[in-house]
């Protein structure tokens, strides 16, 4: 379970909200600029709040004197462009998250999570020589191998084409659904929202507005909210 | 202005800048003769300011790098007028003459310096000793490898460090095993400029280190000397610094080059 309660000032963009993510799948949808990625960084630790409480499985991340750093929160996070390593192939790129285990455990470890994601083929490639989608399963194999309590993804499937970006998101539902642990997905496409349990909408810092795909469908609590729903499928 | 005269202006400017560059150069071995030359090898001076050249060059730019790199990534990962003042600073020397930096450093560390006078009192002398031309060399050679390696630290993706935190690294370790390798050609080609601001140093020697053989006499120096002897002698002298010095340089551009293949 992650908890969030944060309030942050980012130059103009006044940042506050409270979320609570069990085993499910939050998508956190709002227009450019709402404060959606920064939420995520407000919760990996890489941006400290002005205020607020984080925590995760009943541990505090953030509080008043409490300020535990990113390398020690155990949340997973998979940036828009993937942010794979351009200096190490694939299964460096994998193990780089499992210095914690004897040099040795460590490359099998991450080798049995490409093939978890079916990507061994991906292992001693150059990073600079892989597709979108193989970026995406190698950067998920990255998160994933240090068995996180949490996954933070943020705009999962933006620096993909439409055809790869509906087989990944069908993909991608299968494996959240296995994983069963807190994930939180930032995206500005509607699409995404058939990956959520529940949709979080974001506008100008705060969430608008709260609750499962159907009940935003059927209420939607502002424009933003009505349009995301009722853009027409582009793929 | 015509295309063609254009095109004849560039090609003229080129030729003209690229020969002035290349005809020093070029006289020092195109006037010398072998005899000359192995004579000039043999020569008394050549072997202790050889010597001390390649330790005392190589000692600052272990010490310009070390420093250098952690200052540039403090500086590269900070905004501020602290981080702007420090990036100035580091690059004061650039602008200072060597013969300037000479005497603030004799002012600074001499035996009646800021520093130097308490230093002398311990009973530790710095001045007129191998280690002030190492100290020489560290300061007007410092703001060629800082320049690059901020450069270098900034260009590095924001995201790639989050993750790496975010993967268990501490910021230490992603440093090391992110910032460095990442930066690594231009750190390396930095490094190169550095060493080779630091082989040439004469002035800022000269006046806080002096000019002894075997202790304070680098290979600039020992050119200087020499000359007011023998041509010949400081002509050899000086083709073999220029073949230590392209030596040198082409070895740091393929550690570049491989470094940036990895």
């Amino acid at each position: 379970m992650l908890e969030a309660r944060v309030a942050k000032r980012l130059g103009t963009l006044d940042l506050a909200f409270e979320l609570s993510v069990g085993k499910e799948t939050l998508v956190v949808a709002g227009p450019n600029g709402a404060g959606k990625s920064s939420m995520l960084r407000l919760l990996l630790g890489s941006i400290r709040p002005d205020n607020g409480r984080i925590a995760l499985d009943g541990r505090t991340l953030y509080a008043e004197r409490i300020d535990v750093p990113p390398e020690e929160r155990h949340i997973g996070y998979v940036p828009q462009d993937y942010a794979l390593f351009p200096h190490l192939d694939g299964i460096g790129n994998v193990a780089f998250g499992l210095a914690h285990l004897p040099r040795r455990e460590r490359r099998a470890h991450a080798a049995a999570w490409l093939e978890r994601l079916a990507a061994s083929h991906l292992a001693h490639r150059r990073i600079d020589a892989l597709s979108g989608g193989e970026r995406q399963r190698l950067a998920l194999a990255r998160a994933l191998a240090r068995e996180p309590r949490a996954l933070l993804l943020d705009e999962p499937f933006a620096s993909l084409d439409p055809s790869a970006r509906r087989e990944l998101r069908a993909n991608l539902r299968t494996s959240l659904q296995q994983w069963r642990l807190p994930a939180l997905i930032v995206s500005h496409d509607p699409q995404d929202a058939m990956l959520a349990d529940r949709v979080a909408v974001v506008e100008g810092g705060r969430i608008v507005q709260q609750g499962t795909p159907e009940e935003l469908r059927r209420a939607p609590a502002s424009p933003f909210v009505a349009a995301f729903h009722q853009r027409p499928p582009i793929d | 202005m015509s295309r063609r005269a254009w095109n004849l202006v560039q090609i003229g400017a080129t030729a003209l800048l690229v020969t002035f560059l290349l005809l020093p150069v070029a006289a020092l071995a195109l006037t010398l003769g072998w005899r000359d030359f192995l004579a000039g090898i043999r020569h008394p001076l050549l072997a202790p300011a050889l010597r001390l050249s390649l330790t005392t060059s190589s000692s600052s730019l272990m010490l310009v790098v070390v420093l250098g790199s952690l200052v540039a990534w403090w500086v590269a990962r900070h905004r501020g007028p602290l981080a702007r003042a420090i990036e100035t600073v580091t690059q004061l020397p650039a602008v200072i003459p060597p013969a300037v930096a000479g005497v603030g450093l004799l002012l600074a560390f001499g035996r009646r310096g800021l520093v130097g006078a308490f230093l002398a009192r311990e009973g530790y002398g710095l001045a007129f000793t191998t280690p002030a031309v190492v100290l020489a060399e560290a300061f007007v050679s410092a703001p060629f490898f800082i320049q690059a390696a901020i450069a270098a630290f900034r260009r590095v993706d924001e995201n790639l460090l989050i993750v790496a935190r975010t993967l268990g690294a501490t910021p230490f370790r992603t440093f090391v095993r992110v910032a460095l390798p990442l930066s690594a050609p231009t750190l390396i080609a930095g490094a190169a400029m550095s060493w080779a601001r630091s082989l040439g140093e004469f002035g800022a020697t000269l006046l806080f280190a002096g000019n002894l053989t075997g202790r304070t006499q680098t290979l600039p120096l020992a050119v200087y000397t020499a000359m007011e002897t023998d041509l010949r002698a400081a002509q050899a002298l000086a083709l073999i610094m220029v073949v230590v010095a392209f030596a040198v340089l082409l070895v740091l551009r393929r550690m570049a080059r491989e470094a940036l293949g990895a």
